[in-house]
């Protein structure tokens, strides 16, 4: 931390992306209040744009290790990964968009700039290195997405679902925010690295008890039990695009941000938190595998399976190493292309103007839309782990990490709990292919069409070049085994 | 020579998978028109489906059979003027110290076997191309056979244990296929599967019997164990926890398989079933080789038996009580087909007797001569089915012999070699065996004498009673019946003429290489006798009134034969009232099916019934996937009426979540 005599620039230059990314939710955010909703078209096209701009400038970032702002933002592989996989699920989300929001006449443009926001708040999350600079993140991402869930003003159940993550986030950030302030108290210290060196000198209760408050705020937004009761309710009164966006992106920078402060300011404590993470992913995938036999909506479905697999990948944080950690990253970049799939079908769905979500509704997809029921049936496999889908390859390596880093009981968990939630999945394309077909559902969409084309080849074909995944995540763990 | 035996081996494998394939879609109209009628098809109303099917899938094997047995002949002179061939095909298993190869060993004692085999054959196959005429699925009855064929020839030109075993396996593979050939019939399919389980128990003891001699010996093949045979006496191997003596327990084990395989005593009950297979099957399989297979295992490991006097003595017993239990159900028998099962079942007791006091020569000798006048008979006794329009009870026939006159001379020959009539081929096998019994100068050889002299009394008794039941006297069949009886065609008859031919020589042609003075030449290393070993020398050398004993039975039994069903025909019904426990008992074949019905069927039936019931449904499927899938069902929906809705019960969860992780973690942590 030696900027003396540094130029302005060389102090902001690292939340670049981060900066424009700010400039241009803004300026589309005037763009439409001054030219109202003709422009909405216009707005999510600039939007795309703009996420690939900010793409671009996260890759042209340089490499290695660069820290701002006194430390408390930080830019490195891990922040530059997990950048990127937002930026491309914020994209995808607002591309999915498109034709629902119409079908549903809820076209507004303020929904692309609202995304924009959520996604940047993600971004700041992402390369926060200090708890002040993470809570600003994570409200700016939380407050954006409350207002996406309720985007359906005149839906009661997408209010209702608003309202209900509303108060449920502001609990978790109230719980987050005390906890930070304990460990502040009990620390002397908010940056990552300035907590680590202070645990050095042994381990505080009162750390302790901060810690678990900050974990579960975190784990409030990977919707980790006990802390997931928001999720099916939220997940199904949401409009379904902004569903699909909740599954992944948030998902994904909490995770960056739940090992970034696990392995960056807690190590020390780590047979405590350990604990804590290894009840989360056995809670998680349990729940998850038992409450997802009963549900009838296919985005209640979806809700249960997303805790679930959230569950799975925090097997990979509390097996830690550079093997668990790794599996986790590769677990959240398969789930994430996986769901994105997955969802594009389900947006799809439509029959006589309205939107299909019971999963009974399906019966015969196969006989009237054999391109969606084999879809959709391929997403369910990929998703239930069978093997050579994509899917399986991600349970496969937090399981080993698991097995190699002593929690064999974890493990076998995990195992029976996806043999359980295989059920769920597997109901779906029994219901598409040996029901009676109850009527075919409406054509889908060039971009949905060309999202879960994309998504079900990457879930059939992975297994013939899995090398660039598997890299992606070796990169991104490198700051933290260092 | 070494194509030839080659050629002997596989002809018949290349015949079965030819005809084999005959039957499927793809070749099955290959040269099938026209359609073939046979000249001396008369109209026969039994057969209700033809065949129409190509012609040349039968020939063809019968064909390949004839040149097998030819070549076998070639084969047999050649090993008899001293060579011994092994031809290794190619290897078969290697792992670790386990070698065994497929291989031909030819030596007296296989070549003896292949000419009953091939010969045998070779006439089955020509009989059935007549016999089995009108049935639809000829060219799988005449694949099975080749395939038996095959097998067999496996079995007895084997180097080692384990291709012993295979040609064994499938021998009784074959045996099961022909058995349940008529597979619309259950009692065919019953019969079957009795055959192939009550040999599964006798082929237990023989896996058992290779996996001990490889222990022992640390090989299967033959020669290193003939060789080491010797040294092992006194070893001992520690068998279900008991230290027993090695070669006892081979040769004991391996002898179980040989009861099997031969229905000897106690395993014996497979066989009278048997004969729901067509008749040329039981003539081929259960008479003339297949069923000697025991015997010939015995004689092959003659070097391990020969060392091992309580296996020797168990097989004495075995066989002793086989030929005279197996006579006594004879006597009271009325299936035509029963009555000869039950004689070869005796005879092959008569065998083992032979085997288990070291006179193996003589009992090959009489496996040799029983082929042809077992298999006779057998084929005379489907020639009058036949005739008969499938009648099998003798009391349905009856004054056949004016019908058919040339089928009764061909069965009037077989029983007089079969009961022993002088210079017949059974008066020298046969009553050579019961002398050596006598030579054999030890007291459980002694009981075996007494109760092969009374078997002997027996056998004829039974035969003389069946030719005259079925030939002689008043016809008792219905008119439509004797309206349709016929000779059969020549195809048929031809290889009854030729087995007739060696059951009147057999015996008088061979009896000096077999058990005569040139025995030791002719057998030469085949078979093994221990230096003290003379009961050859010393069966020549027995009292008069020993020699005359099996004589002077044949005529008492025949005499009796002749008061009973000739003379005073109200007899045997007398007789049977009188004694009607004893009758009933004959009649019901000592009670062994119910007896193992209530020992081991049920038994397994009711374990069966409380595993399905108990184990599986309840237990299993009740705590497994039944319970487990219900369990799941009922947690699903607890767990989703925890999601109440409420904000405040969400709150609640959460806040009682980091209460309880806390608290784990100050007391616990």
């Amino acid at each position: 931390m030696e900027h003396d005599g540094m130029s302005m620039w060389s102090t902001f230059a690292p939340a670049l992306p981060e900066m424009v990314l700010a400039v241009i939710s803004m300026g589309l955010l005037m763009l439409g209040v001054f030219f109202r909703h003709r422009t909405v078209e216009l707005v999510n096209t600039l939007a795309v744009v703009g996420l690939a701009v900010v793409a671009v400038l996260v890759l042209m970032s340089g490499s290695g290790t660069v820290e701002a702002f006194g430390g408390v933002f930080v830019v490195d592989a891990l922040a530059r990964v997990m950048k990127l996989l937002v930026l491309f699920a914020t994209a995808v989300a607002i591309i999915m968009s498109v034709q629902f929001l119409r079908w549903e006449r809820i076209e507004r443009f303020e929904y692309a700039v609202l995304m924009l926001l959520a996604a940047l708040g993600m971004m700041v999350m992402i390369s926060a290195n200090g708890l002040i600079a993470l809570y600003l993140g994570l409200e700016l991402q939380s407050l954006a997405l409350y207002v996406l869930a309720a985007m359906n003003r005149e839906s009661g159940r997408s209010s209702e679902a608003g309202m209900k993550y509303f108060v449920l986030g502001a609990l978790a950030s109230g719980l987050m925010l005390y906890g930070a302030s304990l460990i502040y108290g009990f620390a002397g210290a908010t940056t990552y690295a300035a907590i680590a060196e202070a645990l050095k000198g042994g381990e505080n209760i009162g750390v302790i008890v901060g810690l678990v408050f900050l974990l579960a705020g975190l784990a409030f937004k990977i919707s980790a039990v006990p802390f997931h009761m928001w999720t099916p309710d939220v997940y199904e009164g949401a409009p379904t695009p902004v569903t699909a966006f909740f599954s992944a992106a948030p998902k994904l920078a909490a995770m960056a941000v739940i090992l970034r402060v696990l392995y960056e300011a807690f190590p020390g404590v780590s047979d405590q938190w350990r604990q804590v993470v290894v009840f989360m992913a056995i809670a998680s995938m349990l729940l998850a595998a038992f409450a997802g036999v009963v549900q009838k909506n296919i985005k209640r479905l979806l809700a249960y399976s997303s805790i679930g697999h959230m569950g799975f990948a925090l097997i990979g944080v509390a097996a830690g190493g550079p093997e668990g950690l790794r599996a986790t990253v590769f677990y959240l970049i398969i789930y994430l292309l996986l769901t994105i799939g997955t969802f594009a079908i389900v947006i799809a769905m439509r029959r006589d103007g309205r939107a299909v979500e019971e999963i009974e509704d399906f019966a015969g997809l196969a006989s009237t839309n054999p391109g969606m029921a084999f879809g959709l049936g391929a997403m369910m496999f990929a998703l239930a782990g069978i093997p050579w889908l994509a899917g399986f390859f991600a349970k496969y390596f937090v399981l080993v990490a698991a097995i190699r880093a002593d929690l064999v009981v974890l493990a076998i968990i995990g195992v029976l709990a996806s043999v359980v939630a295989a059920f769920y999945y597997l109901r779906v394309v029994k219901v598409m292919y040996f029901d009676e077909p109850k009527g075919a559902v409406s054509a889908m969409p060039f971009e949905l069409k060309l999202v879960a084309t994309l998504s079900v080849v990457f879930a059939l074909a992975y297994v013939i070049w899995p090398q660039p995944i598997v890299q992606m995540a070796q990169a991104a763990i490198r700051p933290l085994i260092q | 020579m070494e194509t030839l035996l080659k050629l002997i081996v596989f002809l018949p494998l290349l015949g079965a998978i030819l005809a084999g394939l005959g039957g499927t879609a793809v070749f099955r109209y290959i040269g099938s028109a026209p359609p073939v009628q046979d000249a001396h098809d008369d109209d026969d109303g039994h057969h209700h489906h033809h065949y129409d099917g190509p012609r040349w899938p039968m020939l063809l094997t019968t064909a390949l059979l004839m040149v097998t047995a030819v070549l076998s002949w070639i084969a047999f002179f050649d090993v008899i003027s001293g060579n011994t061939y092994k031809v290794v095909l190619m290897e078969w298993v290697r792992s670790g110290e386990m070698t065994a190869s497929w291989a031909l060993r030819v030596d007296t004692l296989t070549a003896v076997m292949l000419v009953v085999v091939t010969t045998v054959s070779a006439l089955v196959h020509l009989y059935s191309l007549g016999y089995m005429s009108h049935d639809p699925h000829q060219p799988r009855f005449f694949s099975y056979l080749s395939l038996f064929t095959f097998a067999m020839l496996m079995l007895v030109t084997s180097d080692n244990l384990l291709q012993m075993f295979f040609g064994w396996e499938g021998v009784g593979l074959a045996s099961y296929l022909l058995i349940g050939f008529w597979y619309n019939r259950d009692s065919a399919n019953a019969a079957a599967i009795k055959a192939f389980v009550v040999n599964r128990v006798g082929d237990f003891g023989f896996a058992l019997g290779i996996f001990a001699a490889f222990v022992l010996f640390g090989s299967i093949e033959f020669d290193p164990i003939f060789a080491a045979a010797g040294e092992m006496q006194g070893k001992t191997l520690t068998f279900l926890g008991w230290e027993v003596p090695a070669l006892e327990l081979v040769a004991l084990l391996l002898f179980m398989g040989a009861m099997g395989k031969s229905a000897q005593f106690l395993l014996h009950t497979w066989l009278p079933d048997a004969m729901e297979g067509p008749t040329p099957v039981s003539a081929l399989i259960h008479a003339a080789t297949m069923v000697t297979a025991g015997v010939f295992l015995v004689a092959r490991m003659s070097p391990v038996y020969e060392l091992a006097p309580f296996t020797q003595d168990v097989v004495v017993v075995i066989g002793a009580i086989t030929a005279f239990f197996a006579a006594t159900v004879g006597l009271v028998q009325n299936d035509i087909k029963r009555i000869i099962a039950y004689s070869t079942c005796s005879q092959l007791g008569y065998m083992f007797v032979a085997m288990g006091i070291g006179a193996y020569g003589v009992g090959m000798f009489h496996l040799f001569t029983h082929a042809f006048f077992k298999a006779l008979l057998f084929l005379g006794a489907g020639s009058a089915i036949h005739a008969m329009s499938d009648e099998q009870d003798i009391w349905r026939m009856g004054g056949l012999k004016n019908y058919i006159p040339r089928t009764y001379a061909m069965m009037l020959i077989g029983t007089l070699a079969l009961t022993g009539f002088p210079f017949t081929a059974g008066y020298f096998s046969k009553d050579a065996i019961i002398e050596a019994a006598f030579a054999a100068h030890e007291p459980l050889a002694m009981t075996a004498f007494w109760l092969l002299v009374v078997a002997a009394l027996f056998t004829s008794f039974y035969s003389w009673r069946l030719m005259l039941v079925v030939f002689h006297g008043k016809p008792r069949a219905s008119r439509e019946t004797l309206a349709r009886v016929h000779e059969s065609p020549l195809v048929m008859m031809l290889p009854l003429y030729v087995l007739a031919l060696g059951a009147l020589f057999a015996g008088w042609l061979f009896k000096d290489w077999f058990i005569g003075a040139a025995e030791a030449e002719f057998w030469g290393a085949a078979l093994y006798r221990a230096a003290d070993n003379d009961i050859v020398q010393a069966l020549h050398h027995v009292p008069a009134w020993v020699v005359w004993s099996p004589f002077v039975m044949m005529v008492i039994g025949f005499s009796v034969a002749v008061l009973f069903y000739v003379v005073k025909t109200d007899l045997p019904e007398k007789l049977a009232t009188a004694l009607r426990p004893l009758y009933l008992f004959l009649l019901n074949k000592w009670y062994f099916d119910e007896l193992y019905d209530w020992l081991f069927v049920r038994p397994a039936f009711a374990f069966g019934r409380l595993f399905w019931k108990v184990g599986d449904q309840k237990i299993i499927d009740g705590l497994g996937p039944n319970g487990v899938a219900a369990r799941v069902l009922n947690l699903g929906s607890i767990t989703s009426r925890l999601q109440s809705g409420y904000v405040y019960h969400y709150a609640f969860a959460m806040l009682l979540g980091i209460a309880g992780l806390l608290t784990w973690l100050m007391m616990g942590g």
